[in-house]
């Protein structure tokens, strides 16, 4: 098996993948237009204000669109096909990449409820945040 | 505000896309040469009138990218563009080119997109290449590295997928209808001898039967990745006068660049191209209803549908029944990439891109022969980076 590219966090990203180790999702937050951030960055998209803060949240949000990928999107994927790949909407409204796990592909719909996984990925660092269906 | 249609495509020069390259490689800026002399050949205009380029990366040099091909071409310009927006860099490049010459900058812009295999070199770079996750930018920093491809989110097919599954759940989805798209481009690649699947028709069983890719998307609405290359001259009024073909004037404009990743679209299903479309025609001051051809850029099935409802073609949602009813074939009641476009052209890295301005100009100096467009004046053309999230719209006019 190819290895699997994983993050390389930087020191403004840290915190979301220190949450993920401790099974926690956090996210950033700009209390001057009370606005939901992700992924992380060093000021709010479009205010450009610097106050973004770390919270934490449930993680639980939308499917807002999916592939089923038949072919490895990249050599490194290779054997991992069939790929779901997910966007979920978190219900604070930003979207984020992951894949969905634990569903059968007949059971996949566009605007299913969705909750976080946590896998920690052997031999790492990295705790990558997957997605099941929520019951 | 706006040009006022007095820049002109003049020239052009393409060659013929190849799945696998029957001549050796050239170094880019040989290519430029190449292309530069043919295009201006075409045009009848001397080298020596060049005073403008438009170009985007070259493998010989990762910056200082237009200094570097004006010295090799022996060059010396008012204007020195370079443009890095995908799909729609060659678009970008022509209304760029257009407005430096209304502005008096320039008078003759080059503008090319080599995409032939340049030589690699006797000892090849260590570590992966920088092309491993396609458009995705695996580099230290970068957020697609760090949130999208360790999850296997990684560039084109599977982003467009991501669009045509979320089209699907709002306006609900037609596979026959997209098949459908793919088989009329294929009937006028049918008619180009210079398209990759010019020996190859298709029907729409044999895009629903060809392997599934990326959910919804088959094989068959996928662009074949080629080689190959393609330059243009955009000159202004007067040079444009003494060319030896009817100029296609550039009237209008619109550009409109979102995202990069899909995930972080504000809505996936409002594209790039709604406000780029509308300034193109209000710019040109011209109607949906009077343009006779559109030249669109096509690197999935899914991006043709939604660039007829985005530019205003049709409503949104109401595509699939528009592509039903229509004949997008050259010959048909909706000329849509009388080329065959990417899809039964070629796609021939960035000069993919430039086939759809290379084609309207064509259309427009009535040289499409065996594909030609009946009375061909009026020509709406895209260029679309990214996962539709870079969007030039391009208006061409005859005289």
């Amino acid at each position: 098996m190819p290895e699997r590219p994983l993050p390389t966090p930087i020191e403004r990203t840290q915190p979301f993948w220190d949450a993920l180790r401790e099974r926690k999702v956090k996210i950033q937050y700009s209390p001057s237009s009370g606005q939901w951030v992700f992924y992380p960055r060093s000021h709010a998209p479009l205010t450009l204000a610097d106050d973004l803060e770390w919270r934490e949240i449930s993680g639980a949000g939308t499917l807002y669109t999916y592939t089923i990928a038949r072919r490895p999107t990249a050599p490194d994927f290779a054997g991992d096909e069939p790929q779901i790949i997910a966007v979920v909407e978190l219900d604070e409204g930003p979207r984020l990449t992951s894949t969905l796990v634990n569903v059968d592909e007949s059971a996949i719909s566009v605007g299913m409820r969705v909750r976080p996984v946590f896998e920690d990925v052997p031999d790492s660092e990295t705790t990558l945040l997957r997605y099941e269906p929520a019951p | 505000m706006g040009l006022r249609g007095e820049a002109a495509i003049v020239g052009i020069s393409e060659w013929k896309p190849e799945r696998r390259p029957t001549a050796p490689p050239i170094f880019t800026l040989e290519q430029w040469a190449r292309l530069a002399r043919e295009a201006l050949d075409d045009a009848g205009i001397d080298p020596s009138e060049v005073d403008g380029i438009c170009c985007t990366n070259i493998r010989e040099s990762d910056s200082f990218v237009p200094s570097t091909i004006t010295e090799y071409l022996g060059m010396q310009v008012n204007f020195a563009e370079v443009v890095d927006l995908g799909g729609a860099s060659c678009a970008a490049m022509v209304w760029r080119a257009a407005a430096a010459i209304e502005l008096g900058v320039a008078n003759v812009v080059l503008i090319a997109a080599p995409s032939w295999p340049s030589p690699r070199p006797p000892a090849p770079p260590s570590g992966p290449s920088s092309w491993r996750y396609g458009a995705s930018s695996a580099n230290y920093g970068s957020p697609q590295a760090e949130f999208d491809i360790p999850y296997g989110n990684v560039a084109q097919n599977c982003g467009y997928a991501q669009i045509a599954m979320k089209y699907g759940a709002e306006y609900g989805y037609d596979p026959e209808a997209l098949a459908r798209i793919a088989v009329d481009q294929r009937v006028s690649a049918n008619h180009n001898p210079a398209a990759v699947f010019h020996h190859v028709p298709i029907t729409v069983d044999d895009v629903l039967n060809s392997p599934m890719i990326s959910d919804p998307i088959h094989m068959l609405e996928i662009v074949m990745p080629c080689v190959g290359g393609a330059a243009i001259v955009v000159a202004g009024k007067d040079v444009a006068r003494r060319s030896k073909h009817r100029p296609a004037w550039i009237s209008g404009f619109g550009e409109r660049v979102l995202h990069k990743t899909p995930t972080y679209a504000e809505d996936l299903l409002t594209t790039a191209l709604i406000p780029a479309a509308d300034a193109a025609f209000e710019m040109a001051g011209r109607t949906r209803e009077e343009v006779d051809l559109i030249s669109v850029y096509d690197c999935y099935t899914i991006t043709v549908l939604m660039t007829i409802e985005d530019a205003g073609f049709c409503p949104r949602g109401e595509g699939q029944p528009f592509v039903r009813e229509h004949d997008l074939s050259f010959r048909g009641d909706f000329p849509c990439n009388p080329h065959g476009g990417q899809l039964g052209f070629g796609q021939a890295g960035l000069a993919g891109g430039m086939s759809h301005i290379t084609e309207g100009a064509r259309q427009l100096m009535r040289r499409a022969e065996d594909h030609q467009v009946p009375d061909a004046d009026i020509a709406f053309i895209t260029g679309n980076g990214g996962l539709m999230s870079e969007q030039v719209a391009l208006i061409l006019e005859g005289d």
